[in-house]
This record gives structure tokens, C-alpha cells and sequence, in this order.
């Protein structure tokens, strides 16, 4: 067989090619991590888009990033770095989204200098590490080589716990979500629970980033839940739409890169842009459809 | 100090670059388009990195795409406030297609052209030639003298959109009018601190200046101001300390300079609320 000769070569054949891209432990690994990734990711992002907190996932997701050069600088685990920074950085997003009183303006003045200064203090990390330049490329755009069984055990775990979490707090977070005002006035503890989703959504982002890279978990993040929100604003078919969109993108993402010179990151968010666009212009065009029927026809 | 060459150079971009930016970073701020500025920063990276694939100048590649996608954001965002969705959605991409550029320069190009990459996400106002930050001055001088000439309409389209659209303001040339200049802001200051960065040099002094003070003239001055500091004491700082990155002090020093506010603000913001009686509605402060 060809296939166990040659590392990139695509036959056009869907099981010798899909026995190819599962011939190396590192390809099996990474799509299991990958696996967990998107799930965790299309579940918390579909809520991180209900409560319209992009700007503050971005943030969080650049901040994974002085959190790994900074931990590859001390020597210790790169997971610990990415876990470590997300938590703090989740702490803080959440102080300076509630004290902030004049207004949304000063809001996103705040979280946009956090994630600046994030960055800056990732660079430092990095260049007092002393020009490990392809860890930076890899800690920023990501990577799917360098995954271990033992990373995956750990990213199981992570991602059953978020889960869990996430079905315990899901259906007050629905509600202060959707209507913030009614639910403070039923007593539904709105500033805990905001703070316990930017946990939650930094955990979810330290585990994508060890993936992703820090720059692109904000894809497998935002794109996914954002298509299944312009299809269904109902909770349980749209968190399913999402997971299944995030799951998707993921692994084609991965089949195409381990087949092609260009970085899975490349692919991901292309491909979930790609979904993205295509769903939105298809509804526009519904809608037109729709709107085009003469008076009085059965909608 | 003065005495190398590379210090004067930067001195004489940095200094342009941070007015540039502080004046621009106030409007940022104040018509709530950090998010948007942030994705122009990421359009910034792609746009070089895509120009260093090609071979070309890496400043067209910075000015082409950003002014071309703040024409875009400008003319499609047709209300006032552009979703987030919408721009993360599209920035991620945008991002994405930076990977793959910086994989094609990267493979294209034989040995260690990691460098260029590291520059444009991190800047290198340390590295500028003369020619260079002369270019880099002039231009920064040019966006400040227009972001000033139409800072009045701007102001007013900001503050009260509905009352300047009553009043036949074009509210929307204006709005795109301020996205081409804030791309060519984003393009200069790629250079200086980097793609990465820049958002910092934006965000942090108009987010300060609207903090300390109410007056919106007295707050565009301050912003311009605050930059500048930042970047002044960046250089120093980096020039006293060789192990510090330049972009990083300039940041480091601009974040300081808004918590320091955001902290100032809270203080006076508790003992106002401990008053007996209410000075002023909230929503006329702001004004």
C-alpha cells in the first residue's frame, strides 16, 4: 500500500485515506483532543454569543498566551501556564466588567487594555526566554503535533467537569442571559453566575489554546455558535447545532491539514467562516423568498 | 541617549505615532468601537504577513488591507454600533489567513525569517531606519492634522447621533471618514509596537482621558498626551533596561496610566455616591 509509504498523500480514497490519517498515534490523538475541544468549545461559545461577551472571549483567549510563555520560561507545564492565566484573566474581566460605572465604552476601554497588556507581557516572556521563535508561532497559531495521551486524559477530564458545571448553572445562566433584569428581580444571583461563566469560558479557553493556538481559539469559540444562532434561537437545538457545527469544522480542519502544507489553524477558522457565510447568505436569501410571496399567500 | 542614531529614529516615529494614536483612541473609545479596532489591528498582521509572502513592501500590505476592510466595516455596519458577532466572526478568519501567510513566508523563504513575523506582531520601532520614521512621522502628523479638522463633527456624531443626524450631519461619511483614518493609525502603529499591541496604544489613553475627565476637548488633549507619555517613557525605560522589549514597556506604562484612572474614578465615583444629595444624572455627566 502506498498510504504507509507516503505521510501526505490524499488517494481519494475514503477508507485507505481515512486509514492513513489514522495510521500515527499523534494524528489519533490530536483528533481526540480535538473531539473534546469542540464539544467544550461549541457548548460554552453558544452561551459566550447568547450573552454577547465576544469581545471578553477574545480577550481571554489572548491571554492564554503570556500564560504559556510564561510557564515555558519558569520550566513548568504548559497546561498549568494556559489553565493559570485563563483563571486570572477570567477574575479580572469579570472585576473590571462590574465596577466599570460609566458605561459600556469605558467596559471595552478596560477589557481591550487587559488583553493588550496581556500580549505585551507574553512577548517579554518570550524574548526573555531568548528567540524561541517557532514555540512563539506554535504557542500563537497552534499546533496538533506535539499532543500526548496523557494531554488527552487530562483535556477528558477538564471537559466533563465544564460539562458538568455547565448543566448545573445552565438553566439560570439561560435565564440571566436572556433577560438579566427579570432575572435579578427573581433572585437569581446574576453576578455569581456571570463570574462562574468566565471561568468557565477561561477553562474552555486554555484547553482549545493548547490546540488552536492562543490568536485562533476565538474561532472554534465564536463561529460555530454564531452560525447555529442565526438558524434557531431555541436553546436545545441550537447548543446541539452548534456542538455538531464546532465538531465538524474540527475535524475536517485536521483531516485537510495532516493532508496539506498549511496550519490547521488556517483551516479551522476557514472553514467555520466558510459555514458561517454560506448559512447567513442562504437565510438572507430565504428571507427574500419569503418576503416575495404576493399578499395573502400561506406563509 | 540621543547619541545612537536608532534612538532618534524611533523618538521621531514614536513621538508622531503616539499622538496619532491618542487622538484617535479617544473617538475609539467614545464611540465604542475598541472591538472594531482590535480587528483592524489583526487585519494589520495579515495584510503584512500576506505583503512579506509576496515579496513587496510590508507597508502596503499594512495600508492596503486595513484601509480596505475599515471601508468595508464602514459602509456594511449600517447601524450605529457594529455587531460583535459579526466582527469576531470575521476577524477570526481573518486571523486564520494570517497563519497561512506566515506558513507560506515561512517555508518559502530559506532560514530564519521567523523575524519578519515576530516584527509585525510585535513591532520594532527599535529597528527603524531614518528614512523609515521619517515616512512614519509624516504620516502620523498628516492623520493627526485630519482626525483635528474633523474632530468637531466627530464629537457631535459620537456624543448625540440622533440630534447630529437631525441636524443633516452625514453620519455616515463621518463614520467611515473616522474608520480610513483609524486603519492608517493602525498601519503606523504596527510598526511602532506592533499589531499585537497597538490595541493598548488605543484603548488605554482614550480610555484614561474619558475616565479623568468629562470635557470631550479636554479629553481628546489628554489622550494625546497620555500616549505620548507611554511612548516616551517606553523608550526610556527599554533604552535603561536592554532586556525590555520597547513595545512592551510603551503598553506596560499605558496600562498603568489607565488603572491609575480607573481607580481615581472609582474613589471619587464612592464618595459621590456617599453624598446626600445626587450632583448630577449620570447620563449628563458623560456629556
Amino acid at each position: 500500500m502506498s498510504t504507509t509509504t507516503e505521510l501526505a498523500g490524499l488517494s481519494w480514497h475514503p477508507v485507505s485515506d481515512f486509514e492513513a490519517l489514522t495510521e500515527f498515534p499523534f494524528m489519533v490523538q490530536a483528533l481526540q483532543a480535538g473531539t473534546i475541544v469542540a464539544v467544550m468549545a461549541g457548548t460554552i461559545g453558544w452561551f459566550m454569543v447568547l450573552r454577547r461577551q465576544v469581545f471578553a472571549g477574545h480577550t481571554l483567549s489572548v491571554i492564554a498566551f503570556p500564560g504559556a510563555a510564561g510557564a515555558t520560561l519558569a520550566g513548568l507545564p504548559l497546561a498549568l501556564g494556559y489553565f493559570g492565566a485563563c483563571g486570572v484573566g477570567a477574575l479580572v474581566l469579570s472585576r473590571v466588567s462590574r465596577s466599570e460605572e460609566s458605561g459600556l465604552s469605558s467596559e471595552s476601554a478596560a477589557i481591550g487594555t487587559v488583553g493588550a497588556f496581556g500580549l505585551g507581557l507574553g512577548f517579554l516572556f518570550v524574548s526573555l526566554y531568548g528567540g524561541q521563535l517557532t514555540s512563539l508561532e506554535s504557542l500563537l497559531f497552534g499546533t496538533f503535533l506535539g499532543i500526548t495521551a496523557a494531554q488527552v486524559q487530562t483535556l477528558l477530564w477538564i471537559g466533563l467537569a465544564a460539562l458538568a458545571i455547565l448543566a448545573l448553572i445552565g438553566r439560570p445562566l439561560l435565564f440571566a442571559s436572556v433577560d438579566g433584569a427579570v432575572a435579578r428581580a427573581a433572585g437569581v444571583p446574576a453576578e455569581a453566575l456571570a463570574l462562574a461563566f468566565l471561568l468557565l469560558l477561561g477553562l474552555a479557553v486554555a484547553a482549545t489554546a493548547e490546540i488552536t493556538g492562543a490568536l485562533l481559539v476565538f474561532a472554534l469559540l465564536v463561529t460555530p455558535a454564531a452560525t447555529a444562532q442565526q438558524v434557531t434561537a431555541r436553546p436545545g437545538p441550537g447548543l446541539a447545532l452548534s456542538v455538531a457545527l464546532a465538531l465538524a469544522v474540527t475535524w475536517l480542519g485536521l483531516g485537510i491539514a495532516y493532508f496539506s502544507p498549511y496550519p490547521v489553524g488556517f483551516w479551522v477558522t476557514s472553514l467555520s467562516f466558510g459555514l458561517y457565510l454560506v448559512v447567513r447568505l442562504l437565510l438572507i436569501a430565504l428571507a427574500r423568498l419569503h418576503h416575495s410571496q404576493p399578499l395573502g399567500a400561506p406563509a | 541617549m540621543f547619541a545612537h542614531e536608532f534612538m532618534r529614529n524611533a523618538f521621531l516615529a514614536g513621538t508622531f505615532v503616539a499622538v496619532a494614536c491618542g487622538l484617535a483612541g479617544y473617538f475609539v473609545v467614545l464611540r465604542s468601537q475598541v472591538f472594531a479596532g482590535d480587528a483592524l489591528s489583526h487585519v494589520a498582521f495579515t495584510g503584512a504577513l500576506a505583503a512579506a509572502a509576496a515579496g513587496v513592501d510590508i507597508r502596503l500590505g499594512l495600508f492596503v488591507a486595513t484601509i480596505a476592510v475599515a471601508l468595508g466595516m464602514g459602509l456594511l455596519g449600517d447601524r450605529a454600533r457594529p455587531d460583535d458577532v459579526v466582527i469576531g466572526s470575521v476577524f477570526a478568519w481573518v486571523l486564520g489567513l494570517g497563519a497561512l501567510f506566515l506558513s507560506i513566508f515561512v517555508s518559502g523563504s530559506s532560514g530564519s525569517n521567523g523575524t519578519a513575523a515576530v516584527r509585525v506582531l510585535f513591532g520594532s520601532i527599535l529597528g527603524l531606519s531614518a528614512v523609515d520614521a521619517r515616512f512614519a512621522a509624516v504620516i502620523a502628523i498628516l492623520v493627526a492634522l485630519a482626525l483635528l479638522a474633523i474632530a468637531r463633527p466627530l464629537l457631535f456624531a459620537s456624543l448625540d447621533p440622533d440630534v447630529a443626524g437631525s441636524l443633516g450631519l452625514p453620519l455616515r461619511a463621518v463614520g467611515v471618514g473616522f474608520f480610513v483614518l483609524l486603519a492608517v493609525v493602525a498601519a503606523e502603529a504596527t510598526q511602532a509596537v506592533g499589531a499585537l499591541l497597538l490595541l493598548g496604544l488605543l484603548a488605554a489613553p482614550g480610555g484614561a482621558a474619558r475616565l479623568l475627565t468629562d470635557s470631550p476637548w479636554r479629553g481628546l488633549a489628554l489622550s494625546a498626551v497620555l500616549a505620548l507619555a507611554s511612548m516616551w517613557g517606553g523608550l526610556v525605560l527599554s533604552y535603561e533596561i536592554v532586556s525590555l522589549p520597547p513595545s512592551f514597556a510603551v503598553i506596560a506604562i499605558a496600562s498603568a496610566l489607565f488603572a491609575f484612572a480607573a481607580l481615581r474614578a472609582r474613589l471619587r465615583s464612592g464618595n459621590r455616591s456617599a453624598a446626600p444629595v445626587p450632583l448630577m444624572n449620570r447620563g449628563e455627566a458623560d456629556l
